[in-house]
């Protein structure tokens, strides 16, 4: 294991899904305005439990295989990209599975009915 | 709070997003379970090795099962964990996953580039895609 391990892994879960943007035209990396403004809520609260959980002593990084840049005073930079990563994956994954099955999603219409939209 | 407290909490306030707040009703969709079914696979493989591997370690006072060890890879499966890792990290992926889908989804009923909507894979003819999206 080397200082990056972590980093290794997360760009493997991007390189494993990027994939579908291209083969299953997800749409998710071409809507990029809607895809920032999701990350920010579950970017804000499991930043959020991260450091809370770091300084209870719940869980700690391998200093070996990490980069050992950190943010907000004890955050290692890999735990950031991991709230940006995996949630990008799993938008991904959804919207993969919707164009493969067209099963709803919930955003077929907008909430005052209408089915036309911003493109 | 342990971890297997606010992972459970992290659970239940997901799904009451999800079902009172933002009224997205995923959790009532096969639309979101097997897109899940398919991400906890991936979750299990680079989470087991994250966990596997010792780059992340717990502390057995706040999981369900023992800490990691300081020599060698924690128990592959019992005692806690599954594939490495705690059980609770499921719960915390699964929260996780499921607040992210929801803001996007309800995003998108807000307006929010909602589309062009994903679809039709490249083997598709988009004229025989158009009534599935």
């Amino acid at each position: 294991m080397t200082n990056l391990s972590y980093l290794a892994v997360l760009a493997f879960i991007l390189l494993a899904t990027a994939w579908l943007e291209v083969v299953l035209r997800t749409r998710v990396y071409q809507r990029w305005r809607r895809l920032l403004l999701t990350l920010i809520v579950p970017v804000v609260v499991f930043v959020v439990w991260d450091l809370y959980a770091i300084a209870a002593g719940h869980w700690d990084f391998d200093p070996n295989s990490t980069t050992g840049m950190v943010v907000l005073g004890s955050l290692p930079l890999e735990e950031l990209l991991f709230f940006i990563v995996i949630p990008i994956a799993s938008i991904l994954s959804l919207e993969a599975v919707r164009s493969v099955k067209g099963w709803p999603v919930g955003d077929e219409q907008t909430l005052d009915g209408q089915s036309g939209g911003e493109r | 709070m342990s971890y297997t407290q606010l992972a459970i909490l992290g659970v239940i306030l997901a799904i009451v997003i999800d079902l009172f707040v933002a009224r997205t009703r995923l959790i009532t969709r096969r639309a979101f379970w097997v897109p899940y079914a398919i991400i906890v696979l991936f979750q299990l493989l680079t989470n087991g090795v994250l966990t596997g591997f010792s780059i992340v370690t717990y502390d057995g006072q706040f999981i369900i099962g023992d800490s990691t060890p300081v020599e060698g890879p924690p128990p592959f499966i019992g005692g806690g964990r599954i594939a490495f890792a705690p059980v609770e990290d499921l719960m915390f992926g699964f929260a996780l996953i499921l607040l992210s889908l929801v803001i996007w989804v309800w995003l998108g009923r807000r307006g929010v580039q909602r589309t062009p909507f994903a679809g039709p894979p490249i083997w598709r003819r988009r004229s025989e895609d158009s009534a599935s999206t």
